[in-house]
């Protein structure tokens, strides 16, 4: 039994060095990292343990994409590394290994846990691509109502109170006058003349020459 | 010399009546000081003095202005301020009171007014609007709208920039020319009803409102301008804007367009002939310093245009950066993927000896990427005037920065404001005739009267909001705010020295002031100014006539989109821009002839009636 797990192995990856070194087949996918522009000074070094890591999340996506099909890390070959940190894969399918898993099932898989595999590398849409595979565009954030609105309607309520106001305010003072001014005519009647008015109240001259004032002049 | 009577609006004779209102009066000389710079700096000083100055080689293009500034602008300034404070009187009044043939001019005056305030609105309604939307997170204009099947961006914004679409779709939904009109924007409808009610709660009571709420809007625009001068001051890119702004080119000053352009930015920038600065000045005590008033608001007004091109021009110099470091990382980035070399190893400092080293190694597939040239001096000639300056360009710029919604909202509420006090002027120069000429029924309320003026200009700036609005305003701009005024600005002169005689008028200045007008006043108003007015007019018609009118579509199904599709005035559209010129200025002739008509008719009917019995005195 264990000899058998360990001729696979060894058949396995000498398929892994054979596919490398022949032309980059039709279900490859290339992958582009670009760790430093995304963490700055945090950045990682990429190593073979990141690799390591890499295939597993990989190997993941296509598990739970196809569930029950146990993919593993040996499924998931990795060639022409460079120093962009940029390579190609393949995912070999479990019954053979030498058959590729078709481009559709891997992007099918990529897209579905393409989150999971961006934070496990702390990287972006941007930052992790996988050419050929296009980002889902972030939906807009539709508000219900749209914030342009209520401004409006902040501005427009605070102008309209004001033109109430500024409408209403001199009517109310205009009132205000109109009561003070009888209170004071009951008053002043003795010292005011007793003009017969025909018209419409206030519409002539006040003539002071017959005031009751300069009866009695000062002698 | 016999002094014409003053005869104000509404004169009150008697003293002791409380109902019966004086002419109203400005509270203070600071409130009438900054009404009228208010009138003078408007939108005009922060997006087309700095373009000017751009285009016509920075430094040097300031000795043309500053000629016209004192050549043309402050003589018919104070012209207008010393007649209007002596006859005090709006427009209408006070050509008239000086012959009753040239009431015209006042008509003409107002009706400039009217028409230029219709579409000066619209365009603080497009600033409400970008207000409004500066308060998002982040800001609509910084990416572009996703298509319906949420795949890929909507192309027409793609084709151009998220900035671009913006504008010409979300804002002004503009139609592929002019004769398709497009419908009703109903959000455009929005923001012009709440512009007119801002204006009109601020014009309600003429200038006893006016002259409240010009102490916020005319200081706060320069209240911003110093924040943005510091703020961009430290944006990095912002000396090599300034530099390249202030750089003199004096070869342009061989040129003859650039003395023009400087003669006609004087005169539009100081408002001048709108009857407006008349309208102010009738409202002020006749003992006042006029000559001083003027050269106050000609100075203020260039120096807000050279202080408001400083931080313009710095920003812009920060896009530009911005733009020109874009297009290398571009460059860079297609370099790293297709060399496959080591992330952020190429930088933007050593991107000139990676490409050596490149192009020597494998210069086909350096070829085969089609780099772009990037060089700073094409973005920094991306210039704009107007509105393509406001809210293409500097809005694009603000993206950029830090902090982009507070400096959106400033930058949007000092627009409004520079707008909301040039405003004030043009509805001035309409409400001030209507109310000296008694056109107003006694019944009817200033408010409501100030209403109706409101509610018109509204109605028929609708025009606007349509889908070829934006193309429209263009019109009303290069037709209405350009020839009339000149012409108009032109009669005032020769009314003014020959018509009303420049001996009385000194006599009547040094009556006011307390000193007669020395020989600069003199010699310009005699002779430089208007000559002056005479040249740039007919150099005017003459660029004018030179080519066939055109105007630049916004067109996503051109061929060469997202370039400007450059399309002819049809026939119609054309007859309405001469209508447009001719309409304000016929009142002059007419007003005239109609004047000459009676005067004959009655000099006819006294000969025929000639009876001795009759007492003709």
């Amino acid at each position: 039994m264990l000899g058998k797990i360990f001729f696979l192995l060894c058949l396995s990856s000498a398929w892994a060095e054979d596919l490398c070194s022949k032309a980059v087949p039709p279900e490859a996918y290339y992958v582009r990292l670009s760790i430093k522009t995304a963490l700055g000074d945090k950045a990682y070094v990429w190593n073979d343990n990141e690799m390591f890591l890499f295939q597993a999340t990989l190997a993941f996506a296509m598990r739970s994409q196809f569930s029950g099909q146990e993919y593993n890390v040996s499924n998931i070959v990795v060639c022409d590394e460079t120093p962009r940190v940029s390579f190609w894969f393949v995912v070999t399918s479990l019954e053979d290994p030498s058959r590729l898993v078709s481009r559709g099932d891997v992007e099918q898989a990529v897209r579905k846990s393409r989150n999971r595999i961006n934070s496990a590398f702390l990287l972006t849409d941007q930052t992790l691509e996988f050419i050929g595979i296009t980002p889902t565009l972030a939906a807009p954030v539709a508000p219900n109502t749209p914030p342009w609105l209520i401004v409006f309607g902040v501005v427009m309520g605070a102008v309209f109170a004001g033109i109430l106001v500024l409408l209403v305010l001199p009517l109310i003072q205009k009132k205000r006058k109109k009561n003070q001014p009888m209170e004071d005519e009951d008053s002043d009647e003795e010292t005011q003349v007793k003009t017969a008015e025909n018209g419409p109240e206030r519409s002539g001259v006040y003539n002071m020459s017959f005031s009751d004032d300069d009866k009695f002049t000062q002698m | 010399t016999v002094f014409p009577q003053p005869q104000d609006a509404e004169h009150s004779q008697d003293n002791g009546l409380k109902e019966i209102t004086a002419r109203p009066e400005w509270d203070n000389k600071v409130q009438y000081l900054l009404t009228c710079i208010g009138f003078a700096v408007g939108l005009g000083n922060v997006w087309r003095f700095p373009y000017l100055c751009q285009v016509y080689g920075g430094g040097a293009f300031l000795i043309p202005y500053v000629i016209a500034l004192v050549f043309e602008g402050l003589p018919l300034l104070h012209m207008e301020l010393a007649i209007g404070q002596r006859l005090r009187m709006g427009s209408v009044g006070v050509w008239s009171s000086i012959s009753p043939y040239l009431g015209g001019l006042g008509v003409a005056s107002m009706a400039v007014s009217f028409l230029v305030g219709l579409f000066y609105n619209m365009i603080l309604a497009w600033i409400l609007w970008y207000f409004f939307h500066s308060f998002q997170s982040p800001l609509p204009w910084s990416a572009c709208p996703l298509n319906l099947n949420h795949t890929c961006y909507v192309s027409e914004c793609e084709k151009s920039t998220p900035v671009n679409y913006f504008w010409y779709r979300n804002t002004l939904n503009i139609t592929p020319n002019i004769e398709t009109s497009g419908s009703l924007q109903w959000w455009l409808v929005l923001c012009l009803a709440s512009a007119w009610c801002i204006v009109y709660i601020c014009f309600i009571r003429g200038i006893e409102t006016i002259g409240k709420a010009i102490y916020v809007t005319v200081t706060f625009p320069y209240l911003v301008l110093t924040i943005f001068l510091v703020r961009s001051l430290t944006l990095s890119g912002a000396t090599d804007g300034l530099i390249y702004l202030f750089t003199p080119n004096w070869e342009t000053l061989k040129n003859p367009t650039v003395w023009l352009d400087a003669a006609t930015q004087i005169f539009f920038s100081l408002s001048l002939a709108f009857g407006g600065l008349i309208a102010f000045s009738s409202y002020n005590a006749q003992k006042n310093n006029c000559e001083r008033d003027a050269l106050i608001v000609g100075c203020v007004n260039s120096f807000t245009s050279i202080y408001a091109s400083i931080p313009i021009f710095a920003i812009l110099g920060f896009k530009a950066n911005e733009n020109y470091d874009d297009c290398r990382n571009w460059n860079i980035l297609r370099l790293t993927n297709a060399f496959n070399i080591g992330d952020e190893n190429i930088t933007l400092e050593n991107y000139n000896d990676w490409l050596n080293y490149l192009n020597t190694t494998d210069p086909s597939e350096v070829q085969s990427l089609e780099l772009k040239t990037c060089d700073l001096q094409t973005f920094l000639d991306q210039s704009a005037t107007g509105t393509g300056l406001a809210f293409i360009l500097f809005t694009e710029a603000v993206i950029k920065m830090p902090g982009s919604q507070v400096w959106a909202v400033l930058f949007f509420v000092m627009l409004f404001s520079l707008g909301l006090s040039s405003m004030f002027g043009n509805l001035e120069g309409v409400l001030t005739p209507l109310l000296d000429l008694h056109m107003v029924p006694s019944w009817m309320p200033k408010e409501i009267f100030t209403g109706l003026i409101c509610l018109t200009s509204f109605t028929v700036a609708l025009i606007f909001t349509l889908g070829s609005g934006n193309y429209w305003l263009e019109i009303f701009n290069s037709y209405v705010g350009s020839m009339p005024l000149l012409i108009i600005a032109f009669f005032e002169i020769i009314s003014v020295v020959y018509i009303y005689g420049i001996n009385r008028f000194n006599d009547d200045i040094e009556w006011m002031t307390g000193r007669r007008p020395n020989i600069y006043w003199q010699v310009t108003w005699r002779f430089i100014s208007p000559l002056m007015l005479l040249v740039v007019f007919v150099a005017y018609v003459i660029v004018e006539a030179e080519t066939q009118p055109t105007y630049n579509a916004w067109n996503p199904d051109y061929v060469n989109f997202p370039l400007a599709d450059v399309q002819y005035y049809p026939g119609w559209v054309f007859a309405i821009c001469v209508l447009l010129s001719v309409l304000p200025v016929v009142s002059i002739p007419l007003v005239a002839l109609y004047k000459f008509t009676g005067f004959v008719k009655n000099y006819i009917m006294n000969r025929h009636n000639q009876n001795p019995y009759a007492d003709e005195l």
